[in-house]
C-alpha cells in the first residue's frame, strides 16, 4: 500500500540533522537503542527531543535551543483552557495530510447565549458534555463551550459564564466584540483560560490588554481581509500577545469561495512561506450558516454540517457551531476523528483467526475481510454484543467485502486456505461458517470446496446481534 | 487614544467587578507595564546621544516592548505557487456534430492548481454530477429508494427522471443485473438497455459493469459496438482484466468506437499508474478516466481523501501518469451504516442523516480534486451543484454579513 511509505519530516528535515545537535552519546536514556535511532523517532514525531535526558542539561542548551526551532511545528500549538480540561489547537506540521499526520484534531465548540434562558442553557451544555457516539470501539465527543454576548450586557454575560462554568468543565470561547463585556466574562472565570473572541480593527487594544491581563489567548477577527488579518497579528505580537487564533471569516452563503480562499492562503503561507504573522491556528465559525436566509431550520442546519467538514478539510483548527442535532455533529465528528488518523496507518489488519470473549467447541464462527475498517467495526458489534465467537479474517489484501467480492479478493479458495491455516476445524464441533450477507453469493462455492454449511448472515454486521439470536444454533438438517 | 484615558477606561471598567480584590494582583502587573513602557520609549530617545559616548552599561531587560498604540500595518501577497504539469481535459459524449446523438457534451479536468484555489488559478471546467441508476431494481436505502420507486423497473425512465426532475448533467447506467450470478443478462440484452436509455436521454452516460471482469468485458464490447459514436464512458477497466488477458480488446473497442475508459484501482496510485500504462497501449491519453476507489465517510473516507490529494498535486508536479480527471463512486457513502441504519432518536431523523452523508463524502472529495462524482441523492446532487457554483466565484464576501455574528439571534 503506498500510504505506508515513512514520510520524511517537514521541510526535508532529516534524522541527520537531528543527530548532529544531539549529545551523542548513545547513553539510551531515552530508550532507544542509540543517538541515531533516537533522532529518526523524533524526526518521524514518535518521541518529542525532551525525551533525551543529557540534551536538558545546561551545556547543551544551545543545541537544544537548535532543535526545538528546528522541530518547531508550521503552525503554533495554543492551549486554550487549564489543568485537566485544556485543549490544544494547531501546531500543524504540514500542509497536506500525505506529508505528515495532523496533530490536534479540531475541537467543536457548540454555542450558548447570554439571553437563553437558564434551563435552555443549561440544557444545551450538559446535551453538549453529554454528547457521545461509539465508532468503531472509539469514544466520540465534542469538546467547548463558546458563549455569545447577544445582550451585549456586562451583567447578564457574567451570570452566564458563571452558570455555564459551574455546570461543565469543557473549555470556554467567549465571544464579545464589546471589551468590557469581555472583561464581565474572564473576571468570572479568570482560572479557566478561555479563548477571547476576538479582537478587531475596532477594538484590538482593550482587547490586548484583556488577553494580557488575564493571560488567555486572544482570537482576531478580520472578516475577508487577510491583509488586516496580518497587520493585527503584528500589532498583537508587538502588544505582547502570544497565544494567537485567526479568525478570516466564515462566510456560508455568497463569498464561500472566498473563505476557503482565505484559509488556504493562510495555511500555505504558514506552511510554504514560513509567514510567521499567519503562523496560527485558524478558527472557523460554520454557526455563521444561521445568518443566511434559508426559511427551514433544518436547511439551515444542513448547511452547518457540510461548512464544517468542509472547513475541516480546508485547515480549520477549531470550529464554533449552532446545532448540537445529532444528524448535524455525527458526520462533523467522525470525518474529524478520520483525518486525524495516521495517514501512514495500514489499511489492512493481520488475516487470521480471532477469539472473542470465551468460546467453546459450540461456538459459532463468522468471517471478515481484513480491511481495517471491516474489521474494525464487526470486532465492535462483537464485543458491544458479548458474543463468544471466532471470527475468520480472510487476507483481501485490504479491501472490503463488497469490492472484495467483486473483484475477487474474496474467494472460496481464499476462504478454504483461510479455515485450513486456523484450524479452526480442532476448536468447534461443528462445521457451520456464518459469512457476511454481501458474500452470499460465494455461498455454494465455499460449501462445495470446504464441506462446511454456511450461514448467509447479515449485510452489516450491526445485524450480528439479531441474527445470533435467531438462527445460532442453527437446526440441523 | 492615549494611554493614560486607556488607563482609566480600564480601571473603570474593572470597577463594576465585585472580585475587585482579587484583581489586586492584576493592578501590580498593569503598574510595571507602564514602567516598562517609560523605558522603552527612554531607550529608544537614548540611542542617538548614547553612541557618541561610551555604551551605556545600564542592562535592559530584553523583554521590554513598546505596545503599539495604532495598527502596525503590514502588507499581504497572495502564496502563489508554480506547477509544471496540469490536469488532461475530457469531453464526455458525443454531439450529433461529432457523431454521436447527445445534446451536448460535458468536459472535464484541466485543473492547473489545486482543486479551488481560485486566488491562484480557477479550474477551466467545473466538477460534473453524474446520476446513478440500474438496470433492475436493485435494494436501495428507503431515503433513496423513496424518489425512484416508480421507475425502478424501467432504466430509460429512471434515466429520465434523473435528467428531468433531478437535473443530472450525465447518468450512469450500472448494468448489474448482466452478474453471472445475479441475471446473467446477456450482453446483447445489456446493450439494448444502453440504446434505450440514450435514445431517452440526451445527457452524456457512463455505463458501469458488474465487476466480473470477464463478463463486463463481454458486455462493454457489445455496448461499445451499439452506442458507436457517443463517447460513453465504460465504467470500469481494471488491473484484474490485465491479467486475465482482456484488457487489449475492450480498450481496443473503446479506441475504435470512440468511447472512454474509466480505469479503477483500489486506493493504490501505483496501481493505477500502472493500469494508465497498461490503456496507453490502446487509448490517447485523453480518453482515460481515474477511478481511485471513494470509501464512504467513517469507512476509509480519509484514505480516499488522501490519495487524491497525492494524486492530483503529483499531477501538477509533472507525474504524467496521473494526470487524468478523477471520478468518485460517491453513491458508496451510502454503505456506511450511519447514512441508513435506524438509531437511538438523537441521531434522527435518518431522512437528513443519510443524504447528508452523501453530501459531506462528496463535498471534502470536491477540495480533494474529484472531477466528476457518481450520486444518487436528490437533496446531495442539489447541495453539490450549489457549492460547486458558490465555489466557482470569488469576490462576493461581504464583510459586513457576518461581522456581528457574535450578537445575532437565532
Amino acid at each position: 500500500m503506498t500510504e505506508r511509505e515513512v514520510k520524511k519530516g517537514i521541510k526535508e528535515l532529516s534524522p541527520i540533522d537531528v543527530y548532529m545537535l544531539l549529545p551523542r552519546t548513545n547513553c539510551k536514556e531515552c530508550g532507544e537503542a542509540n543517538c541515531m535511532a533516537f533522532a529518526t523517532k523524533v524526526v518521524n514525531r514518535e518521541l518529542p527531543i525532551e525525551s533525551c535526558p543529557p540534551l536538558l542539561e545546561k551545556k547543551h542548551k544551545r543545541a537544544y535551543g537548535k532543535l526545538q526551532e528546528m522541530l518547531a511545528p508550521a503552525v503554533k500549538e495554543i492551549v486554550i483552557g487549564a489543568g485537566n480540561h485544556e485543549v490544544k489547537v494547531g501546531g500543524k506540521l504540514v500542509m497536506y495530510r500525505h506529508e505528515f499526520t495532523y496533530h490536534n484534531p479540531t475541537p467543536i465548540a457548540i454555542e450558548v447565549t447570554d439571553e437563553m434562558p437558564e434551563r435552555e442553557l443549561l440544557d444545551k451544555v450538559k446535551r453538549v458534555e453529554g454528547f457521545s457516539y461509539n465508532y468503531i470501539g472509539r469514544e466520540v465527543n465534542l469538546d467547548m463551550i463558546a458563549i455569545r454576548s447577544t445582550s451585549n450586557d456586562p451583567t447578564a454575560f457574567k451570570s452566564t459564564v458563571e452558570k455555564v462554568a459551574k455546570t461543565c468543565e469543557l473549555p470556554l470561547i467567549l465571544c464579545s466584540f464589546t471589551p468590557n463585556v469581555m472583561e464581565a466574562g474572564l473576571v468570572a472565570i479568570k482560572d479557566r483560560k478561555p479563548l477571547i473572541y476576538a479582537a478587531t480593527k475596532d477594538n484590538w487594544r482593550d482587547m490586548a490588554e484583556l488577553a494580557l491581563m488575564y493571560d488567555c489567548p486572544l482570537a482576531i477577527f478580520a472578516p475577508n481581509n487577510l491583509k488586516l488579518l496580518r497587520s493585527l497579528a503584528k500589532t498583537m505580537i508587538e502588544y505582547g500577545v502570544e497565544n494567537i487564533v485567526l479568525d478570516p471569516g466564515t462566510f456560508a452563503d455568497e463569498g464561500f469561495s472566498d473563505t476557503i480562499n482565505n484559509f488556504t492562503m493562510v495555511r500555505r503561507n504558514a506552511c510554504h512561506k514560513g509567514d510567521t504573522l499567519l503562523s496560527f491556528p485558524i478558527i472557523g465559525t460554520p454557526i455563521t450558516a444561521w445568518i443566511g436566509e434559508e426559511a427551514s431550520e433544518d436547511m439551515l442546519a444542513w448547511k452547518e454540517a457540510y461548512i464544517a467538514s468542509m472547513l475541516m478539510s480546508r485547515y480549520a483548527d477549531i470550529l464554533i457551531m449552532h446545532s448540537l442535532d445529532g444528524w448535524v455533529q455525527l458526520p462533523t465528528v467522525i470525518w474529524r476523528f478520520n483525518i486525524y488518523t495516521d495517514p501512514r496507518k495500514p489499511v489492512a489488519v493481520e488475516p487470521g483467526l480471532r477469539i472473542f470473549g470465551e468460546p467453546d467447541e459450540n461456538s459459532p464462527l463468522l468471517l471478515t475481510t481484513n480491511y481495517a475498517l471491516t474489521y474494525f467495526t464487526v470486532e465492535s458489534d462483537i464485543k458491544s454484543a458479548k458474543l463468544n465467537c471466532y471470527l475468520l479474517v480472510v487476507d483481501t489484501e485490504g479491501i472490503s467485502v463488497e469490492s472484495a467480492v467483486a473483484g475477487r479478493y474474496l474467494t472460496a479458495q481464499k476462504t478454504a486456505d483461510t479455515i485450513k491455516e486456523s484450524e479452526i476445524d480442532q476448536k468447534v464441533k461443528h462445521r457451520h461458517l456464518i459469512i457476511p450477507g454481501m458474500a452470499a453469493r460465494l455461498s455454494g462455492e465455499i460449501e462445495d470446496l470446504t464441506g462446511w454449511r454456511v450461514l448467509v448472515g447479515p449485510r452489516d454486521s450491526s445485524g450480528i446481534p439479531k441474527f445470533m439470536s435467531e438462527k445460532w444454533p442453527p437446526k440441523e438438517d | 487614544m492615549k494611554m493614560e484615558e486607556k488607563e482609566e477606561k480600564k480601571k473603570a471598567s474593572i470597577k463594576f467587578s465585585p472580585d475587585l480584590i482579587e484583581l489586586l494582583s492584576r493592578f501590580q502587573e498593569i503598574e510595571l507595564e507602564d514602567v516598562d513602557i517609560e523605558v522603552g520609549d527612554l531607550e529608544i530617545w537614548l540611542r542617538p546621544t548614547a553612541s557618541l559616548t561610551a555604551p551605556p552599561k545600564v542592562a535592559v531587560p530584553p523583554l521590554l516592548k513598546v505596545k503599539p498604540t495604532a495598527i502596525l500595518e503590514e502588507a499581504f501577497l497572495p502564496p502563489i505557487e508554480e506547477y509544471v504539469g496540469s490536469v488532461l481535459e475530457v469531453k464526455l459524449g458525443a454531439t450529433r456534430g461529432e457523431g454521436g446523438s447527445r445534446g451536448k457534451n460535458v468536459v472535464i479536468g484541466g485543473a492547473t492548481s489545486p482543486a479551488f484555489c481560485m486566488f491562484e488559478k480557477p479550474p477551466p471546467n467545473q466538477p460534473v454530477v453524474t446520476l446513478d441508476v440500474f438496470d433492475m431494481a436493485v435494494s436501495l436505502p428507503k431515503a433513496i429508494r423513496m424518489h425512484v420507486k416508480e421507475v425502478m423497473e424501467d432504466t430509460a425512465a429512471w434515466a429520465k427522471l434523473a435528467v428531468d426532475k433531478f437535473g443530472a448533467e450525465m447518468v450512469t447506467v450500472h448494468l448489474v443485473s448482466t452478474d453471472p450470478l445475479i441475471k446473467d443478462t446477456s450482453p446483447k440484452d445489456a446493450s439494448k438497455t444502453i440504446e434505450e436509455v440514450l435514445q431517452a436521454v440526451d445527457v452524456p452516460l457512463i455505463v458501469g459493469g458488474c465487476g466480473d471482469p470477464k463478463k463486463d468485458v463481454t458486455v462493454f464490447k457489445k455496448v461499445s459496438e451499439v452506442a458507436q459514436g457517443e463517447r460513453v464512458v465504460l465504467s470500469s477497466l481494471t488491473l484484474d482484466m490485465a491479467e486475465a488477458g482482456i484488457l487489449g480488446e475492450v480498450a481496443k473497442a473503446a479506441r475504435d468506437d470512440g468511447h472512454l475508459a474509466l480505469a479503477f484501482t483500489a486506493l493504490d496510485l501505483n496501481q493505477a499508474k500502472e493500469l494508465n500504462r497498461r490503456l496507453y497501449e490502446f487509448l490517447p491519453k485523453d480518453r482515460i478516466l481515474m477511478d481511485l476507489t471513494t470509501a464512504a465517510l467513517g469507512y476509509g473516507l480519509e484514505y480516499s481523501f488522501t490519495i487524491h490529494e497525492r494524486a492530483r498535486v503529483a499531477a501538477l508536479m509533472g507525474d504524467q501518469e496521473l494526470q487524468h480527471p478523477v471520478l468518485s463512486g460517491t453513491t458508496n457513502s451510502w454503505a456506511a451504516r450511519e447514512a441508513w441504519m435506524k438509531m437511538g432518536p438523537e441521531w434522527e431523523p435518518r431522512e437528513l442523516r443519510g443524504p447528508i452523508w452523501e453530501t459531506v463524502t462528496a463535498l471534502v472529495l470536491l477540495l480533494a480534486g474529484v472531477d466528476l462524482f457518481m450520486m444518487m441523492h436528490p437533496a446531495a446532487v442539489r447541495t453539490m451543484k450549489e457549492v460547486v457554483r458558490r465555489l466557482m466565484s470569488t469576490g462576493k464576501a461581504r464583510p459586513d454579513k457576518i461581522a456581528d455574528w457574535v450578537t445575532v439571534k437565532i
